[in-house]
């Protein structure tokens, strides 16, 4: 990452206001998940007298079905939606960069197996896959970030690969190569870095894509279970007052929206940066 | 042609063995013994070993991957351990409402994206194409079963227009009926499919509009109209095709979130209420139809970008 990168993010930030408003959004929702502990009700104490209050002054998003406070749920529940979604990416992320790169300097047999590999994984839906191990396995939260970090690699090691192919030919890395560097080494202080923005991007969009996963599996019931709670099992808990209580299921999804699309916006602005002739369109 | 159909068709097949591995080791790792699921209480333990062995199951395991494979092969895929009926009755029952359901989405998404990213990408910048592009960018990060209980609540619980579940009301047999049921989950589709195909889809107008091609049909003097509709259209239709097969999955995915949130009874609630109920069998048919269908979906893809496409037959 070198300083025309930087600045070249900065210039696209300040043509594209909306980038700007995605960062505020994200910096607010991982600050409000960070102090959550400050909110002066307890998210899991159950108020039966205060069942289903819409939201008034007391109770700014109002209470649920058991009469828990729905603002101190929602930053609770936004803590795991967001610390899933950064977990799982960093899985996918460590995941489709180490076979990325193998696969691409290596070439051969080894790249044959790995890709074939990919090519298995992306034949199956992954998202009965996910459903199903969510089911085989012990439930909990570091379940569910392992499942979707495992799953979700495929398309970041096919552009690292791609990636990897063209670097590899570069004469920095033929010099390397030369001078007696091991391939690990090469991988690590040649390639990594200068594929590094590819991966920044993948790695942002991941983590929008690790968030709609975690909040469809724990919609229905297969992921964040109680008495945990993240923005899609308060929907899966939500869907069934939605008649007498709808800011129940409004309020999360437009948590789980903004900060969905915040990312995407983000990794577009980042890659329209990064590779300048990606402006053009 | 032939010989890039059987090369292609020749990838296929070892992927289609690896997908059935993986479905028979989903049967084989899940807890619990399979032979239970046969048995009936004045059964004694004789009969429970006569049921093992018709399974195959004192057999080393590759054995029984073997047995299980021309079981698969010739149609039989097992019982359900809850109702005891054969999996692929129930899967073959429940696929047409599927098959209609993502029709339908798949078809009427081809329809409207088309024309609305080529008149967008034909626009760039523009007021209009900055509209429709937060359209879909607010499309690929909406969660599909949030946005489906939204569309219930304002046309089923507020305005009562729209039935909000299930594919016909009881009693009711005609195509009107279930029209009805169907709009709502065709939209949530609809929504998410055209989001996606928009961004390709205009992108690849954008470039096509620089091509030398277009110049010169604007140098003969053709209006903008003629040029995207006569000679662009043609060139955008090509990936469309790579996008249909790449798009897959979350259709696929796509289908099992959305049956469950309008109870449509297709192959993906049918999967959903398996795996809340552990029923292996039936987990396994639908990882497997639904991989194959996947396979077999990029294959038509790429056979048929290469029937459209001359150039492609003689690359990789």
């Amino acid at each position: 990452m070198n300083s025309i990168r930087w600045r070249n993010i900065t210039t696209q930030l300040r043509e594209q206001k909306i980038g700007i408003a995605a960062i505020a959004v994200l910096v607010l929702f991982v600050i409000a998940a960070a102090l959550a502990f400050l909110s002066k009700y307890d998210p899991n104490q159950i108020v039966v007298l205060d069942r289903l209050k819409p939201p008034d002054s007391n109770h700014w998003f109002g209470t649920d079905d058991y009469g828990r406070d729905y603002l101190a749920r929602a930053l609770y529940g936004g803590r795991i939606s967001l610390s899933v979604g950064f977990l799982s990416m960093v899985i996918s992320v460590t995941l489709g960069m180490t076979v990325g790169t193998i696969s691409g300097y290596f070439g051969g047999w080894v790249d044959n197996l790995l890709m074939r590999s990919v090519d298995v994984l992306m034949a199956i839906p992954s998202f009965f896959l996910m459903l199903i191990l969510n089911a085989y396995m012990k439930p909990g939260i570091g379940t569910i970030i392992v499942i979707i970090g495992a799953l979700s690699w495929m398309g970041i090691a096919r552009i690292v690969r791609a990636e990897t192919l063209s670097v590899k030919e570069r004469e920095y890395v033929l010099y390397a190569r030369v001078s007696g560097q091991s391939k690990i080494r090469i991988i690590i202080k040649h390639i990594i870095p200068n594929i590094m923005p590819t991966i920044i991007v993948s790695a942002t969009i991941n983590i929008a894509s690790a968030i709609l996963m975690e909040s469809s599996l724990s919609f229905l019931g297969l992921g964040v279970k109680q008495p945990n709670s993240s923005w899609g099992s308060m929907l899966n808990d939500a869907q069934s007052f939605i008649s007498e209580a709808p800011y129940l299921a409004i309020i999360p999804g437009v948590f789980i929206l903004l900060t969905v699309l915040s990312f995407n916006f983000l990794g577009d602005i980042f890659r329209v940066a990064f590779e300048p002739k990606a402006n053009k369109r | 042609m032939r010989r890039y159909i059987l090369r292609r068709v020749g990838q296929a097949v070892p992927l289609l063995l690896f997908i059935s591995i993986i479905s028979f080791a989903l049967i084989k790792l899940a807890p619990g013994d399979p032979v239970l699921s046969f048995v009936t209480p004045n059964m004694g333990a004789e009969d429970v070993e006569r049921i093992r062995q018709n399974l195959g199951l004192d057999k080393p395991v590759y054995v029984q991957y073997l047995l299980w494979l021309k079981n698969v092969l010739s149609g039989d895929l097992g019982y359900s351990i809850v109702n005891h009926r054969p999996v692929m009755e129930q899967i073959l029952g429940r696929l047409p409402a599927t098959v209609g359901l993502m029709g339908a989405g798949l078809l009427l998404s081809l329809l409207i994206s088309i024309p609305l990213s080529m008149y967008a990408g034909s626009r760039k910048n523009r007021p209009i194409d900055r509209i429709l592009s937060l359209f879909s960018y607010i499309g690929i990060s909406i969660p599909s079963f949030w946005f489906g209980i939204m569309l219930i609540y304002l046309f089923a619980v507020k305005l009562h227009w729209l039935p909000s579940m299930g594919m016909r009301t009881v009693g009711s047999d005609s195509i009107l009926d279930i029209i009805k049921h169907g709009i709502l989950p065709v939209t949530v589709l609809l929504y998410m499919n055209v989001s996606v195909y928009m961004r390709y889809i205009r992108s690849n107008t954008i470039s096509q509009l620089e091509e030398d091609y277009v110049q010169i049909q604007y140098a003969y003097g053709s209006t903008t109209g003629t040029v995207l509709w006569k000679h662009v259209f043609k060139n955008v239709l090509l990936p469309v095709i790579t996008i249909l097969g790449m798009s897959l999955p979350e259709l696929i995915a796509g289908a099992f979130i959305t049956e469950s949130v309008f109870s449509w009874p297709g192959m993906g609630s049918l999967g959903i209420t398996a795996v809340y109920g552990l029923d292996y069998p039936i987990i396994m048919g639908i990882t497997m139809l639904s991989s194959i269908m996947l396979v077999v979906g990029n294959l038509v893809a790429d056979i048929l970008y290469g029937v459209v496409d001359p150039r492609i037959k003689t690359m990789g």
